[in-house]
């Protein structure tokens, strides 16, 4: 299929900030705009792909992205992620996709404690079978922004080695020469990103969709985005 | 009506980087007995329900579906008939 007639969602909770960025960035790439679709819905039409976006959805209140995960909209985003669909979480996307189960861990304060706003160096992983990773070379480095204050994956380390034999991390925070040190909050192994067992859902800190043209200051985000889209286009 | 308390503690072994901040502001004002410091949360609900035991049991299943994410953190129930989980 061509990436315009890929169907694309973008979930929009009451916070959310990055939604409308998403939506441009997958307009732009895809050449058709995605759905946005409110919380309190509860029914999710057919969807190739369904977004979860960044922000500080509910305030943030309790944790990180533990009311939204339990939102009305979630059950049936978690109906399409059970029946193979593709699901992608940025930021506090991909808190809210920890809160669900739908990956494991946990995401905690930085460790410097401060809110970091930056760009940082992130590095494909290689064997990592996944529709988010296939179009991408293992090793490949992309220069993407983060900016949270809760991005500092954690996890047992038991955990930590079943995802990292089962080829669940998708990319790393690794040195550049461009933008030097690397690990931006403290995350357990470099982590930036990760996969379901299945390679459906993915979460990542980085905010591909704030990266899309040398005007941003990096189109490396349209390089990750593009690669997605084609492999679940394919 | 019955008033239970939900205390959250983060796990034994994950980081607590507000406690330690706390930790070293303290020592740098003169407190230098502290040690390790744990900040955690706790959460007080007003339950319409008579059965301390029902209560209680209630209130662990909301904690494991919401209050407390298990992953990292350790919840605690109080009754205010006294009772201590």
């Amino acid at each position: 299929m061509s990436l315009s007639a890929l169907r694309v969602a973008v979930i929009v909770f009451p916070g959310s900030n990055c939604d409308r960025d998403m939506m441009v960035a997958i307009e732009k790439l895809a050449g058709r705009r995605p759905a946005l679709v409110w919380h309190k819905e509860t029914s999710l039409d057919p969807v190739d792909l369904a977004i979860i976006p960044g922000g500080f959805s509910y305030g943030d209140y309790l944790r990180c992205g533990a009311l939204a995960a339990r939102a009305p909209i979630m059950e049936a985003v978690l109906d399409h992620a059970a029946r193979g669909g593709a699901v992608m979480g940025v930021c506090n996307g991909f808190q809210i996709l920890l809160e669900t189960g739908l990956l494991p861990g946990v995401l905690v304060e930085n460790a410097g404690l401060k809110y970091v706003c930056r760009n940082t160096c992130v590095e494909v992983v290689e064997g990592t079978a996944s529709p988010f990773t296939e179009g991408l070379q293992a090793g490949q480095q992309m220069i993407i922004p983060v900016a949270h204050n809760e991005g500092n994956y954690f996890a047992s380390d038991d955990e930590l080695q079943r995802l990292e034999d089962n080829g669940q991390i998708a990319f790393r925070y690794a040195e550049s020469s461009i933008i030097g040190p690397s690990n931006p909050n403290g995350a357990a192994r470099d982590i930036a990103g990760i996969v379901s067992p299945n390679g459906r859902v993915m979460g990542m800190m980085p905010h591909p969709e704030r990266a899309i043209s040398p005007e941003l200051g990096s189109a490396d985000g349209a390089t990750l985005l593009t690669a997605c889209l084609e492999a679940l286009a394919a | 009506m019955m008033q239970v308390i939900v205390n959250i503690s983060l796990k034994h072994g994950v980081l607590d980087p507000q406690g330690r901040a706390i930790g070293r502001s303290l020592a740098d004002l003169g407190f230098q007995e502290v040690g390790d410091v744990r900040v955690g949360k706790r959460i007080t609900l007003d339950i319409d329900e008579s059965d301390p035991a029902r209560a209680r049991q209630r209130v662990a299943r909301m904690c494991e579906a919401l209050l407390a994410n298990t992953v990292i953190e350790d919840y605690e129930i109080e009754l205010d008939d006294g009772g201590e989980a």
